[in-house]
């Protein structure tokens, strides 16, 4: 799925563009946007280490195991491919605690040491497995209960109006992901191709 | 009520970070007498390799968006659905946003902030711009750098579902706020 929007999007940019007249400002985003990422990766750098590092803390003092353990009912169901003591429960709990919290930078340390845990668990290394794609699904619902700081910076008082359609909103949205991320997952052309 | 639940958890989210950078090598220290320090720097090791692992990932997702977004294709796509949408009781106002929200923060930031400075932060353009940016997460730039940062190559159903979570999260949007602000 991912290689056909991929080149759609690069394939309609190129046709549109010269439709338009626009194929410098194609070719501009390409290159400033190809800078930019690598911008964005070595950004993470500092805030990765400083969470992976606080995290070890956690990990060899048996914290992230209490965590993992309290919440097994939940995290049982929706990761039943994962066993309940495995560390990588303990980061993806971590993990969606820190984006309910709308803690952004601490969020995606944990989500990038929970999919670390996850693809030890991984039999093939190159395709993600059902417990990466419902942490995913789960992730990219937003699932968050504080407001983003740059919603709440731009609507001034008007925020609290907000506050409770967001709560709704999200919440809906995190139902629709487990639900389809679960659903689909049976689906033919979704399963794991031993081969490949 | 509201507004003292919001003054409240915005209080409590400033205490969050600095909590937890004291709390656990203070629970990791004095509780389990684990070597803090050398535990934090062999645990911050990682992040450089994982900054550098998902660096083709973030190239191959966000040149691809970039390019559809300078090439006017987004506009086009927009006003050839917008119509459509309408149908539906969709504002075509807040179309911009819900298609540039699972493909760029930076993007939809943008989107939003024009829309308050447009319509003001009372309209209900605004608050349903708000609502989905609450609701619903750039996707893309999610899938790239989580996957990215394993090798995971093919990411099976993850990005249909991320996609329909999105599309939920936006109509909710659109129909709770009309809901309670109409």
């Amino acid at each position: 799925m991912l290689n056909y929007i991929w080149f759609g999007l690069i394939f309609i940019s190129v046709v549109v563009g010269t439709i338009t007249g626009r194929i410098d400002q194609v070719t501009e985003a390409a290159i400033t946007m190809s800078k930019t990422s690598v911008e964005i990766a070595l950004g993470l750098i500092g805030i990765m280490a400083l969470w992976l590092g606080t995290m070890k803390i956690a990990e060899d003092s048996g914290l992230i195991q209490i965590i993992a353990k309290t919440l097994r009912p939940i995290t049982i169901r929706l990761f039943p491919d994962v066993p309940s003591d495995h560390p990588a429960i303990g980061s993806i709990v971590l993990n969606m605690a820190a984006n309910m919290l709308g803690l952004g930078n601490a969020a995606t340390p944990l989500g990038l040491k929970a999919m670390k845990e996850l693809q030890a668990l991984n039999k093939h290394k190159d395709t993600a497995t059902d417990a990466m794609c419902t942490f995913l699904a789960i992730n990219t619902s937003s699932v968050q209960i504080i407001l983003p700081a740059t919603v709440v910076g731009l609507m001034g008082a008007a925020a609290n109006q907000i506050f409770i359609t967001t709560i709704i909103a999200t919440s809906l949205s995190t139902v629709a992901a487990i639900i389809s991320v679960k659903v689909l997952a049976k689906m033919k052309r979704f399963r794991i191709k031993m081969d490949d | 009520m509201i507004d003292s639940i919001i003054i409240f958890t915005n209080q409590v989210s400033r205490y969050i970070i600095p909590f937890l950078l004291v709390g656990i090598p203070f629970y990791g220290l004095i509780i389990k007498k684990v070597k803090v320090y050398e535990s934090f720097v062999e645990g911050a090791k990682d992040g450089f390799d994982i900054a550098l692992r998902i660096i083709p990932y973030l190239v191959a997702i966000l040149v691809a968006i970039g390019m559809f977004r300078a090439s006017g294709a987004m506009d086009l796509l927009i006003s050839l659905i917008a119509p459509l949408l309408n149908i539906i009781g969709f504002p075509p106002e807040n179309l911009p946003l819900a298609f540039m929200r699972p493909l760029s923060g930076s993007g939809s930031l943008g989107l939003f902030t024009d829309l308050v400075n447009q319509y003001g932060t009372d309209s209900l353009f605004t608050k349903i711009g708000a609502t989905m940016f609450g609701s619903t997460e750039t996707t893309f730039y999610v899938l790239a750098v989580y996957f990215g940062s394993v090798g995971i190559r093919k990411s099976r159903h993850a990005l249909a579902a991320g996609l329909i979570a999105d599309a939920v999260g936006v109509l909710s949007a659109v129909y709770i706020c009309k809901i309670i602000f109409m």
